[in-house]
C-alpha cells in the first residue's frame, strides 16, 4: 500500500429500527486496502451497520460513501452496480440451498458476465479450490459442514472479484483452528486482490491478527466511542469500556 | 434424617440461627421461606442472621432460591447476612446470582391496553397491511414488465422444476378432489331429482356446476393449501437463512429471481390443471348415474348439451385468476416472513388463509360479473 486513499466514508449515520435509535452519529473512513473491523459488545448494532454498508437497509439519517458516489442517494441502476462490486459472507453462510455450492458460485457470473459455461465452471473451481474446497462442486449446502458452508459462501463473495469484502462474524461456530485459517485467508486475499475488507467480529485475537483500522461502537451511549488500529488502541486509548473490551476484562479485574 | 427442614433458634444480640438439615432436592417437599420470614420482621427486631449446616445431608438450587429469598428480604430489612456457615459451593452460587444487579429496564413493560387503543392499532396495522399488499402488486407487476421486456433475471430450469411440482406432481390430489366432489353433486342432485322423476338432468347440474364454478374454486383451493403455503414457506426460509439478503446485495431482484417464477409456474398450470378436474368431476357424476341406471352414453350426450363454450372459458379464466392471487398470496408472506422457524409457520399458515379469501373473494366477484353481463 504506497499511498493512502479513502475508499469509505460514513457521515453521520443514524441508525434505527421504526423509533428506537440503536446508534447515532457514526462517522469514520476506510482506507482502500484496510482491513477494517467493526467491533462491541454482543447486541450493539454491529451488524445493522454492516446492512446500512451493503444496501440492505436505508439509513435513517446520514450517508455511505463508496468513493465519492453515495450509496443511498445514488439511482437503483448506480445502486447495484456499486453493490456488484461487493462480496459478503453472511453469518451462516446463506448459500442458496436449493443450488449446488458450484451452482451458487456460478450465478452471480452468470447474472452478470458473459463468460461460456466452461468459463464459468473454471471460475467455480478456482474459486472453490482457493478456500480448500475443490471437489466439493456437486455437493448442497445442507450436505457440508458449517465451516465448510462459510467457506463456501467465501467462495460465491469472492465469485465477482469484488473489491469490497464484507464478513459478519466469520468465526462465530468456528472451532480456533478453522477460525485462525479464514483469518488467514481474509489476509491472503486482501494482499493478493487488494480488496478493501469489513469484519464485524467480537473475536479478540482475530481483531489483533488482522485488523489494521477498526469503529468501537457503544451500546451504552449508542455511538462510536473510538476508531483506530486496534493494537494503538489497546496501547493508547485510556478508556475505561475499550481496555475492558480488548483485555477481556481484565483491565477491570470483574467479570462482565 | 432424610427429610429436609429448617430450625431457627434466637441467639444473644438479636441474632436468628437458621439450622438447615437433611435433603434438600427440587421436586421434593423442601420448606419455604415464609416461616424464616415472619420471623425476620417478628418482635423484637432481629439485627443479623447466621446459618448452620450440619445435619444437611443433600443440597440443589432448590436451597438456593430458598436462600437468595431470604437474603433479599434481609437486605431490604437492613438485617446483617453472615453466610460462612454455608457449604463454599452454595456460598459461590449465590455471589454469582446476586453479583449483577437486576436490570430494570430491560423487563418488558406489558401494558394493558385499552380496547379503544388496540382497536386503534389493529386499524392502523390493517392499513399498513393493505399498504403493503398494493405496493407487493406493484412492484410484481413492474417484475412481469421486466419480463416482457426480456430484461427479467431468473434461471429457467428454476421455472421448469416449479411447473413441474406444482403442475404435474399435483395431478393425484387433483384427481381425488374434484372426483370426489363431482360424486357427491351429482348424488345430493339425484335424490332431489328423481321426486320429479327428472333424474337424467342430473347431467345437465354437474356438468354446469363443475365446469363453470367447482372445477376452479376446488383446483384453486388446493392449490393454496399445497402450493401457496409451499412457496411461503421456502421463501421464509431463505428469509431466516439471509438467502434472500444474499441475493440482494448481489442486486438480483428477488421479485423477478423468486416470485415470477413461481407466479407464472402456477398462473400456467391453473388453466390445465382446472379442465382436467372438470373432466374428473364430470366422470364422477357418471359414476352416481349408472348406479341410478342412467346409461353413460346419455348422461355425456345431456352433459355436453348442457354445456356451452362460455361455461368453459368462465371456469379457465377463473383458474387463471385463483393461479394469480394464490401464488400471490403465498410470495407476498414468504417476503414478509421475520426471521425465527415459528414466523415460517405462520406465514405459511397466513398464506393458505390469504389464499382461500382471495379466491372466495374473487369468486363472488366474477359471478356478480358474469350476471350483470347475462353469461
Amino acid at each position: 500500500m504506497d499511498k493512502i486513499e479513502t475508499h469509505i466514508t460514513i457521515s453521520d449515520l443514524t441508525m434505527a429500527y421504526g423509533d428506537f435509535v440503536l446508534m447515532r452519529e457514526l462517522n469514520f473512513t476506510i482506507n482502500r486496502g484496510d482491513i477494517f473491523i467493526i467491533m462491541g459488545g454482543s447486541g450493539c448494532g454491529k451488524s445493522t451497520l454492516l446492512r446500512h454498508m451493503v444496501g440492505l437497509k436505508v439509513p435513517a439519517k446520514g450517508k455511505v460513501f463508496y468513493g465519492g458516489i453515495s450509496l443511498w442517494d445514488a439511482g437503483s441502476e448506480e445502486r447495484a452496480q456499486l453493490m456488484r462490486r461487493f462480496g459478503i459472507l453472511y453469518q451462516s453462510g446463506a448459500l442458496w440451498s436449493s443450488m449446488t455450492l458450484a451452482e451458487n458460485v456460478a450465478l452471480p457470473l452468470q447474472q452478470y458476465t458473459d463468460l461460456s459455461d466452461q468459463e464459468i465452471a473454471a471460475q467455480v473451481s478456482l474459486k472453490l479450490a482457493l478456500v480448500g474446497l475443490s471437489g466439493f462442486e456437486e455437493f448442497y449446502p445442507s450436505e457440508i459442514s458449517g465451516g465448510m458452508r462459510k467457506r463456501a459462501g467465501l467462495a460465491r463473495a469472492m465469485a465477482l472479484d469484488p473489491e469490497v469484502l464484507f464478513f459478519d462474524e466469520p468465526s462465530a461456530g468456528l472451532d480456533p483452528v478453522s477460525a485462525k485459517r479464514l483469518d488467514d485467508l481474509i489476509l491472503q486475499l486482501r494482499d493478493s486482490l487488494g480488496a478493501t475488507v469489513v469484519v464485524v467480529t467480537h473475536e479478540l485475537s482475530s481483531i489483533f491478527a488482522i485488523g489494521n483500522n477498526s469503529v468501537f461502537l457503544d451500546p451504552e451511549t449508542r455511538t462510536m466511542i473510538a476508531a483506530g488500529d486496534p493494537n494503538l488502541l489497546l496501547r493508547e486509548n485510556n478508556d475505561p469500556r475499550i481496555q475492558n473490551f480488548l483485555t477481556r476484562g481484565q483491565a477491570e479485574g470483574t467479570l462482565i | 434424617m432424610n427429610e429436609a427442614a429448617i430450625h431457627l433458634k434466637r441467639l444473644p444480640g438479636e441474632i436468628l440461627a437458621i439450622h438447615l438439615a437433611g435433603k434438600w432436592q427440587l421436586g421434593k417437599d423442601v420448606p419455604s421461606s415464609e416461616n424464616v420470614r415472619a420471623e425476620l420482621i417478628a418482635r423484637p427486631p432481629v439485627r443479623g442472621i447466621v446459618f448452620n449446616t450440619d445435619g444437611l445431608s443433600f443440597w440443589d438450587s432448590s436451597i438456593l432460591t430458598f436462600l437468595v429469598d431470604i437474603m433479599k428480604h434481609c437486605v431490604e430489612e437492613g438485617i446483617k447476612i453472615k453466610s460462612d456457615g454455608l457449604p463454599t459451593g452454595v456460598r459461590q452460587l449465590i455471589d454469582l446470582a446476586t453479583a449483577v444487579p437486576k436490570k430494570e429496564d430491560a423487563q418488558k413493560s406489558v401494558v394493558d391496553e385499552s380496547v379503544l387503543s388496540r382497536v386503534g392499532s389493529e386499524a392502523i396495522q390493517f392499513v399498513k397491511s393493505t399498504g403493503e399488499l398494493i405496493s407487493f402488486v406493484g412492484v410484481t407487476s413492474i417484475a412481469i414488465a421486466r419480463l416482457i421486456q426480456g430484461k427479467a433475471r431468473f434461471l429457467s430450469s428454476d421455472l421448469w422444476l416449479l411447473i413441474q411440482e406444482t403442475g404435474i406432481q399435483a395431478v393425484p390430489i387433483v384427481s381425488l378432489i374434484s372426483f370426489l366432489v363431482g360424486l357427491i353433486l351429482a348424488f345430493v342432485g339425484i335424490l332431489q331429482l328423481q321426486m320429479f322423476g327428472a333424474q337424467v338432468y342430473v347431467a345437465d347440474m354437474v356438468s354446469i356446476a363443475m365446469v363453470r364454478e367447482m372445477g376452479a374454486i376446488m383446483t384453486g383451493i388446493i392449490m393454496a393449501g399445497r402450493t401457496g403455503a409451499a412457496y411461503a414457506a421456502q421463501m421464509g426460509t431463505m428469509q431466516v437463512n439471509e438467502e434472500i439478503d444474499a441475493l440482494e446485495t448481489l442486486a438480483i431482484s428477488p421479485m423477478e429471481f423468486l416470485v415470477l417464477p413461481r407466479v407464472m409456474a402456477l398462473t400456467l398450470m391453473m388453466p390445465p390443471l382446472v379442465l382436467y378436474a372438470d373432466l374428473m368431476g364430470v366422470l364422477g357424476g357418471a359414476m352416481v348415474a349408472r348406479l341410478y341406471g342412467i346409461r353413460l352414453t346419455v348422461y355425456l350426450n345431456r352433459a355436453i348439451g348442457a354445456l356451452n363454450l362460455y361455461h368453459l372459458f368462465i371456469g379457465l379464466f377463473m383458474g387463471f385468476v385463483f393461479g394469480v392471487l394464490v401464488s400471490m398470496s403465498g410470495c407476498l408472506r414468504g417476503m414478509q416472513c421475520g426471521r425465527s422457524a415459528s414466523e415460517v409457520g405462520n406465514a405459511a399458515t397466513s398464506a393458505v388463509v390469504t389464499g382461500i379469501v382471495a379466491i372466495i373473494v374473487a369468486t363472488a366477484v366474477i359471478t356478480v360479473i358474469c350476471n350483470i353481463l347475462g353469461i
